[in-house]
């Protein structure tokens, strides 16, 4: 049996939103939300056998190739390595909880769901895609159906986020878009096959390799998004619905750090060392500028939203550590954050469908109010502030233990970001947790069965990779392996060896 | 006698051959035919059977004395479809016209369906180490005429854009009662000016199709005679138009001072080996690239643009956008890129300038607008700069990328403006932003398509507009104008922002309340059917553009 999984991971939910775009009445709200939870739930399954077939190996497998535009050199080629596979499964686990989680939606159903499923394939689509036009259609496409969950379902202030999201993002793509041109036309291009830009790309001169990094560089760190890049997600978080929060916190965001691991380390190693330095302190910057600023927010889900920016320094930081274990640890910790601050994001939406507030300073004694909601926040807090025995911890641990010996500054100075991780996150729950029950506390009826399902799996993934890592690391490893070791070896840096995480 | 014989021997009576401008003759003769049984009123019927007498007689002939019996069918069949269609639509004289034109513009289509098969494959082409096939170039009728890829490719997207504007174009017209007689054969004859200006090869030929095709179309701007802001457009487009119009003629006649000839190819031959006064092939070649600006709507030669687009009925500005500018565009290649490009150092660095300005500006003028179809003139000043990248590069990638984005933008660009007509008819009334609030709500299906052919004006990937910005870039950064391109991504940002704003306003606002007692929204069929062809075509081509950039790749056919 030769099933082109990759391309059936892309087509189940991109059929499913066609499906619901075009045959579906609007009216029909059961079978809307079914048709979409099935879908996704479909392509989680197909997930699941995505991984179950990978083997722990560098490189890519389950390849898939064919021609799509030859005049240009643009072919459609997939491929799946251990830099994506977790990311792709990440998209897919999170996007059924997400669909379940908005159950209840009751406005403009029919289109809430058909972008959450484009959203999917088009996400998907990014990891896998091995051509750089496919990975830019991906990049662009996926701007729509985001663009309308936010600009469409959002809050009060929905516009302005969802147009500032538009534009930042699309200011990094048209960057890359340039960049990618201009490999194209480079002596050994004329295709956009991603291995052969990678070779051209590093036989340029270090001038050029600057510019062009600058150019991908652009793009992901608006992804990440990266200080001081970041102001557009505080706000598009805010202004989002629920599963608009979710899918941009737990999957959008992971963009801009597979896009350093897939292109700017690769492509360009020259460039990625000698601009390390300045990423690194953003890195950092972001860590500890991310946090204070969460410190003081008055808004719950504004404060996930700043944690975001903190967790995802870190992810940069174990990359242009250019140290194996470090980018290891960034890859699991992108998918830490993706479980942690997703789960963080549905439970502020619970509360906020209850009570329609997101302050924190109007809750009190909410433990004692919702003894189930209390418990798995607490949890997923922990988890988030990096727990050990929790995920949150074997993502951020070998980060700052890769990048201790590669670049000791910035992991240091990283560690306070830890601590205050746990500052801000304990000092809200406490705040709105602990305490009398009063406020909005007042009478709240507990999680039901359906929100209850949907945090299961993500509560017992943050136990299970918090205890037992080792398979998600046994296939991250190799790929992340060897593309340190090659970025180091196009840099001339002496090579590491890979420490702990195995 | 002798010296009178030698005279007459001297004149050089060209031959004609017919067959290179065939697709003119079609436009125009069902031109004539429309315009007759529009005048003829009641009388259609007879006057129909007389013309299918005559021409039925004249097929005849030219079938015994030439030999070209499948011509000589055509003509035939085409008379005795005529008549038919007559007798069918008897009472209802614009359907018949309507009928008639899109007959025209299919024949016309496929008269230049034949002269491609003709000519496909007659020469080769070589961009690097790759050789492949284009179509061949011929010139005819005395070197006034060129037959090459860059005329009939541009034929298709003149007669695809008429036969769009038919069906997008006739219910509005209806509702307006602006549906009278001239407007089909206008229709007919400004396309046949355009085909015509898209295959010159002589000045003197793109002057005239200029005016044909200028003429027309100043009477269709004013078409709503009744509407001032139409009369105003159409005052204010002859007026500059006919200012412009002299200053190509200007250039034309500096042309032939310097170089004795007004053939395009010969004056590009002339100027190159020239050392005539610097400053008098700067001065001639300036004045072109103005008449030529004007038509193509560059800046700052574009003033006319917002008001015209704005005033003109919907269709006839949707059909305006289009194919007047890939037939000027046709033009401007072949004189610049097919003629001049040995003189590339002077008018690049110009078109250069030209081109950021067209695209910033155009783009930033379009944010402020509150009417949509200004918006939409606006930004069609900036599409103009994206051709323009296209044009700059002065290489066989450059004049097909060229070539395909006009076929694209005149797809798009006609959809939108078919949405919007199609709008128009609940206000009755110009369509400002305002008037667009909450339309997604209530017509999900016209707002979902006027939202796709935003996004393609846009260029978001997966749709032809990404396509065929993403040809003129390439070929852009092919050329090594890499400036040009960043000029280029920058005006793109801007333009998404007003095209999002529409889709904005249509999805995300809430609709103002008295929209509960405007008129409801009644599509035709044939006004679905053009959107839906619209639509379909923009989302094909965006995710298999595999065809079409092969036809626009044989169909460059100068080399720079």
């Amino acid at each position: 049996m030769n099933l082109p999984v990759l391309t059936v991971l892309i087509a189940i939910p991109a059929v499913t939103a066609v499906v619901i775009t075009l045959f579906i009445p609007a009216g029909n709200r059961t079978a809307l939300r079914s048709t979409a939870l099935f879908g996704t739930a479909l392509t989680l399954a197909a997930t699941v056998g995505l991984v179950l077939r990978f083997e722990p190996i560098a490189g890519f497998q389950l390849r898939e190739t064919a021609t799509w535009i030859p005049q240009w050199g643009v072919s459609y080629r997939l491929g799946v390595d251990g830099v994506s596979l977790f990311l792709v499964a990440l998209t897919a686990l999170v996007m059924p909880l997400v669909i379940a989680a908005s159950w209840e939606q009751a406005v403009r159903v029919k289109g809430f769901f058909a972008s959450l499923l484009a959203l999917e394939a088009s996400l998907i689509g990014v990891f896998l895609a091995l051509d750089l036009v496919l990975f830019y259609l991906f990049f662009e496409i996926m701007l729509v159906p985001m663009y309308a969950l936010i600009g469409i379902w959002g809050g009060a202030n929905r516009r302005y986020a969802a147009l500032k999201f538009f534009l930042y993002t699309l200011v990094g793509g048209f960057l890359m878009l340039i960049s990618i041109l201009y490999l194209y036309f480079q002596p050994g291009g004329g295709t956009f096959s991603y291995e052969t830009l990678t070779d051209v790309a590093r036989g340029l001169d270090s001038t050029q390799q600057a510019l062009l990094f600058t150019g991908f560089f652009a793009a992901f760190a608006i992804k990440v998004p990266l200080f001081p890049f970041h102001t557009w997600l505080p706000d598009a978080h805010t202004e989002a619905p629920t599963a608009g929060s979710v899918v941009l916190a737990a999957v959008m965001l992971k963009i801009g750090g597979y896009g350093f691991l897939r292109y700017s380390l690769p492509m360009f190693p020259d460039a990625t060392s000698r601009l390390a330095p300045i990423i690194l302190t953003l890195g950092v910057i972001g860590v500890l500028y991310g946090a204070l600023v969460a410190m003081v927010q008055r808004d719950i889900k504004k404060l996930v939203a700043y944690s975001s920016v903190a967790h995802l320094g870190f992810v940069v930081i174990g990359v242009f550590a250019l140290h194996p274990t470090g980018a290891s640890g960034a890859v699991v910790q992108m998918v830490n954050h993706g479980i942690s601050t997703g789960a963080l994001f549905l439970l502020v939406g619970f509360l906020y469908d209850r009570t329609h507030s997101r302050q924190i300073a109007e809750y009190s004694g909410l433990l004692k109010a919702m003894p189930v909601f209390g418990g798995l926040f607490l949890v997923t807090v922990m988890s988030s502030v990096a727990l050990p025995g929790l995920n949150g911890f074997v993502g951020e641990f070998p980060i700052l233990l890769g990048a201790y010996q590669t670049v000791p500054w910035a992991a240091v100075l990283a560690a306070f970001g830890v601590i205050l991780a746990a500052l801000y996150l304990l000092w809200a729950y406490q705040r709105m947790f602990h305490g009398p029950v009063e406020g909005r506390a007042v009478g709240l009826l507990d999680l039901n069965a359906r929100e209850i399902t949907v945090m299961v799996p993500l509560v017992a993934l943050m136990l299970g990779i918090g205890l037992y890592p080792q398979p998600i690391y046994d296939r991250v490893n190799p790929t992340v392996e060897r593309i340190v070791s090659e970025a180091r070896a196009g840099a001339d840096l002496p090579a590491v060896a890979q420490g702990a995480g195995r | 006698m002798t010296i009178l014989a030698q005279a007459v021997q001297q004149i050089d009576v060209p031959q004609i051959a017919w067959g290179a401008i065939s697709p003119e003759l079609v436009l125009f003769g069902f031109g004539i035919v429309v315009l007759l049984l529009e005048t003829a009123g009641r009388s259609r019927v007879g006057v129909s059977a007389f013309l299918t007498v005559v021409v039925l007689a004249a097929a005849a002939l030219l079938g015994w004395r030439t030999g070209e019996t499948l011509t000589a069918l055509m003509v035939a069949l085409a008379a005795l479809a005529t008549m038919a269609l007559t007798l069918i639509w008897r009472d209802r004289p614009r359907m018949l016209s309507a009928i008639l034109t899109a007959l025209g513009f299919v024949g016309a289509l496929a008269a230049t369906g034949w002269q491609w098969a003709e000519y496909a494959g007659a020469a080769t082409a070589t961009v690097g180490s790759e050789s492949f096939p284009i179509v061949g170039t011929a010139t005819a009728i005395g070197d006034m005429v060129a037959v090459d890829g860059v005329a009939l490719f541009t034929r298709f997207t003149v007669c695809i854009a008429g036969l769009l504007t038919i069906p997008l174009g006739y219910a509005y017209a209806e509702s307006r009662r602006i549906h009278r007689g001239e407007y089909y054969p206008l229709l007919l004859f400004s396309a046949t000016g355009m085909t015509l200006l898209a295959s010159s090869a002589d000045l003197i030929m793109v002057f005239i199709s200029i005016e044909i095709l200028s003429l027309s179309l100043y009477i269709l701007t004013a078409f709503a005679r009744r509407d001032l802001n139409s009369q105003e457009a159409a005052f204010k487009y002859f007026l500059l138009g006919a200012f412009s119009s002299a200053l190509l003629l200007y250039g034309i006649a500096v042309t032939y001072g310097i170089a004795g000839t007004t053939n395009i190819a010969a004056a590009g031959a002339a100027f190159a080996t020239l050392d005539a006064p610097q400053a008098m092939t700067l001065t001639a070649m300036g004045l072109l690239v103005v008449g030529f600006g004007f038509k193509t709507a560059i800046v700052p030669f574009h003033m006319w643009t917002p008001d015209v687009y704005q005033g003109a009925p919907t269709p006839v500005t949707g059909f305006m956008a289009a194919a007047t500018k890939a037939a000027a565009f046709a033009a401007f290649a072949r004189l610049f890129v097919g003629s001049f490009a040995n003189l590339q150092w002077t008018w690049v660095p110009a078109i250069w300038v030209l081109a950021v300005a067209t695209m910033l500006l155009g783009a930033i003028l379009a944010v402020v607008q509150q009417d949509v179809k200004r918006m939409l003139g606006y930004s069609a000043v900036a599409h103009a700069g994206y051709v323009l990248l296209g044009l700059t590069a002065v290489t066989r990638d450059g004049v097909s990328s060229l070539l395909l984005y006009l076929l694209i933008y005149a797809v798009t660009s006609l959809g939108a403006f078919g949405v919007l007509s199609l709008l128009e008819r609940r206000t009755r009334k110009a369509m400002a932003l305002d008037d667009l609030r909450g339309v997604g709500r209530r017509y999900p299906v016209p707002a979902g398509m006027f939202a796709l052919f935003l996004l393609s004006l846009a260029g978001i990937p997966g749709t032809a507009g990404f396509i065929a910005k993403f040809a003129v870039f390439r070929s852009a950064v092919e050329a090594g104008q890499i400036l040009l391109v960043a000029a280029a991504v920058l005006s793109s940002l801007i333009a998404f922002f007003f095209y999002i704003r529409v889709i904005v306003v249509m999805f995300m606002d809430e609709e103002p309340a008295e929209a509960e007692f405007a008129a409801p929204l009644i599509s035709t069929t044939g006004m679905s059917a053009g959107l839906a062809v619209a639509a379909a075509v923009v989302v094909v081509v965006g995710l298999v553009p595999g065809l079409l950039l092969d036809l626009a790749r044989q169909a460059a056919s100068f080399a720079g």
